[in-house]
C-alpha cells in the first residue's frame, strides 16, 4: 500500500441553509485503501461522499483528489470525475439503454472512443463484474444485484483512480447483497483505492483497511476495523457498534 | 306519412346533394391539401421550437428562463384566433403585410411552441434526479447528460400529452378561413354560400375526419407503444 493519500478532505463544512451537515470533516485516504465511512442516518456520510466528486457543493474547506482542488471555481469537473467513480444506493442506470449501452455511453461521448472500442471496453467491464452474457439486456429486465453490477461496470469502465460507493447494497434484497459484495472484493484484490458508505459491518470488518466512524457532522473515530469495532475508543463509537452488533 | 317523406328528401336535398358535392369536390380537394401542408408545417416547426425553448430553460439561466415563461403563459393565454387577426390585420399598420396563411402558421406555431415547451419541461423535471447524478459523475458535461440522458426519457414520457395538444392544434387550422386561408373550411364555407346548399360542409366535414382519424388512431397507438415501464 502506498502512503500517497489519493484524496484529502480538509475541513470540510456543508450546511443545507441552517442545517449544518458537514462541521469540518477532515479524511484522507491513500492509493489502494479501502475506507469504510459508517454512522448512524442523518450523520452526514453521504453528504461527506457526494461533496467528493462535487455532486454536493461545499461551504467551505477543501476536497485535493490527485493534487488538484476541486472544490475550486477553476477545477475542470468534468475531466475530474472521469478519475472518480460513484456507485449509487437506486444504480441509477439509464433505462433506455442496454447495460453495454450503460457502461459504453461515458467512454463515447466523455473519452471520445469510437463506438466499435467502447463496446469493446464494456464488455470487458461487464465480464469482469459477472455479466457478459448481460451486455443487451436492459436495466428493467435485470435484478437488483445484476443492475448495481452494471453500474459498477459503468464507473470502471472510465479506468478511475478511485470509486465512491454510497450505500450500494441498501436496495437490494438480502439475497442479492452477496454478489455485489462479491465485485467489491475482487476490486479491492486489484488494488482499486475504494471509499464506502454502508452499513455491512460484516464485510467492512473483513475487507476494509480503515474504518470512519461519523456522527452529527463530525469524524468521531476512525483506525483498523478490529480497533473500531472491538475496541472503540469514543462513547459514541461504543454506543453504535453496540446497537449494530446486538 | 307523406309530410315526412318530404321532409327527409329535404334534408337529404341539403345535406347531401350529390350533385352539388360533385361539383365542388374538387375545391374541398385542393382544401385538404392546403390543410395537410400548413398542419404538417406547423406540427414540425412547433414542436422543434418548443423542444429547443425547454432545452434552453434547461440551463436555468433567469432571463432566458424568465423571457420563455412569459410567452409560453401569453401564448396559451392568448385565443389563437386574437393572435391570427393582430397578425393579420394589425402588422400592415407597421408597413409588414402578412398573407392569412403565414398569419395562421405563424400563429399556431407558437401556440404550439408553448404548449410542448411546457409539456417538454415537466417531462425534464420528472426524470429522476439520480439520472443526472449518475450521468454528470461519469464525466458528462450538462448538455450531454441533457441530450443523452435526460431527454430520451423526457421525450417517451410526454409522447401522449403531446400527441394530444398536437392534434388539438392542428385542427385549429381551421381559423385560417377567417383570414382568407383557402383550407378545407374556407372551400366549404364559400362552396355552401355559392350553391346556397350545406352539401359542401358535410363535404369539408368528411375531409377532417378522413385528415385527423387516422392521425388519432396513430396518437393512440403511440400512447400504448410508449407506455413503457420504468425501471
Amino acid at each position: 500500500m502506498s502512503d500517497l493519500p489519493i484524496l484529502d478532505v480538509q475541513g470540510l463544512h456543508k450546511s443545507y441553509g441552517k442545517l449544518e451537515v458537514l462541521k469540518g470533516v477532515d479524511l484522507s485516504v491513500r492509493e489502494r485503501e479501502l475506507v469504510f465511512i459508517i454512522g448512524p442516518s442523518g450523520s452526514g456520510k453521504s453528504t461527506l461522499l457526494r461533496c467528493c466528486n462535487r455532486l454536493e457543493e461545499s461551504n467551505g474547506g477543501a476536497v485535493i483528489f490527485d493534487g488538484v482542488d476541486i472544490t475550486a471555481k477553476s477545477a475542470n469537473i468534468n475531466a475530474i470525475r472521469q478519475k472518480i467513480g460513484m456507485v449509487f444506493q437506486s444504480f441509477n442506470l439509464y433505462p433506455h439503454m442496454s447495460a453495454e449501452g450503460n457502461v459504453a455511453l461515458a467512454l463515447r461521448k466523455v473519452l471520445k472512443r469510437p463506438k466499435a472500442e467502447a463496446i469493446e471496453r464494456a464488455r470487458k467491464a461487464l465480464h469482469r463484474v459477472g455479466l457478459s452474457d448481460k451486455a443487451e439486456n436492459y436495466p428493467n429486465q435485470l435484478s437488483g444485484g445484476q443492475q448495481q453490477r452494471v453500474a459498477i461496470a459503468r464507473a470502471l469502465a472510465l479506468e478511475p483512480k478511485m470509486v465512491l460507493f454510497d450505500e450500494p447494497t441498501s436496495a437490494l434484497d438480502p439475497e442479492l447483497v452477496g454478489s455485489v459484495l462479491e465485485v467489491m472484493r475482487g476490486l479491492r484484490e486489484s488494488g482499486m483505492t475504494m471509499l464506502v458508505v454502508s452499513h455491512e459491518m460484516r464485510f467492512a470488518r473483513e475487507a476494509a483497511d480503515r474504518v470512519v466512524f461519523m456522527d452529527e457532522g463530525h469524524i468521531v473515530e476512525e483506525g483498523p476495523p478490529d480497533q473500531v469495532f472491538g475496541d472503540p475508543k469514543m462513547p459514541r463509537t461504543r454506543d453504535f457498534v453496540s446497537r449494530i452488533n446486538h | 306519412m307523406n309530410s315526412e317523406i318530404t321532409q327527409w328528401d329535404r334534408f337529404l336535398a341539403s345535406f347531401f346533394d350529390l350533385q352539388i358535392m360533385r361539383k365542388y369536390l374538387p375545391d374541398i380537394i385542393d382544401g385538404f391539401l392546403l390543410t395537410c401542408h400548413l398542419a404538417i408545417f406547423i406540427v414540425i416547426s412547433g414542436l422543434a421550437l418548443g423542444l429547443l425553448l425547454a432545452v434552453i430553460r434547461a440551463y436555468e439561466f433567469w432571463l432566458t428562463s424568465w423571457l420563455i415563461a412569459v410567452f409560453a403563459d401569453v401564448m396559451r393565454a392568448l385565443p389563437p384566433l386574437v393572435f391570427i387577426l393582430l397578425l393579420y390585420f394589425g402588422l400592415p399598420g407597421v408597413g409588414l403585410n402578412l398573407s392569412g396563411y403565414a398569419a395562421t402558421y405563424v400563429t399556431l406555431t407558437l401556440v404550439l411552441a408553448a404548449f410542448s415547451e411546457e409539456i417538454f419541461r415537466a417531462g425534464i423535471l420528472a426524470t429522476p434526479k439520480g439520472q443526472w447524478e449518475a450521468a454528470r459523475s461519469t464525466g458528462l458535461s450538462f448538455g450531454q447528460s441533457l441530450a443523452y440522458v435526460i431527454m430520451p426519457q423526457a421525450i417517451r414520457m410526454t409522447v401522449p400529452p403531446l400527441t394530444n395538444r398536437t392534434i388539438a392544434i392542428a385542427k385549429n387550422t381551421a381559423l385560417g378561413t377567417v383570414v382568407g386561408v383557402g383550407e378545407i373550411l374556407n372551400q366549404a364555407t364559400t362552396g355552401q354560400s355559392f350553391s346556397g346548399n350545406a352539401s359542401p360542409l358535410v363535404l369539408g366535414a368528411m375531409a377532417y375526419l378522413i385528415l385527423f382519424i387516422p392521425v388519432v388512431i396513430f396518437g393512440r397507438w403511440v400512447e400504448t407503444r410508449f407506455a413503457w415501464r420504468r425501471a
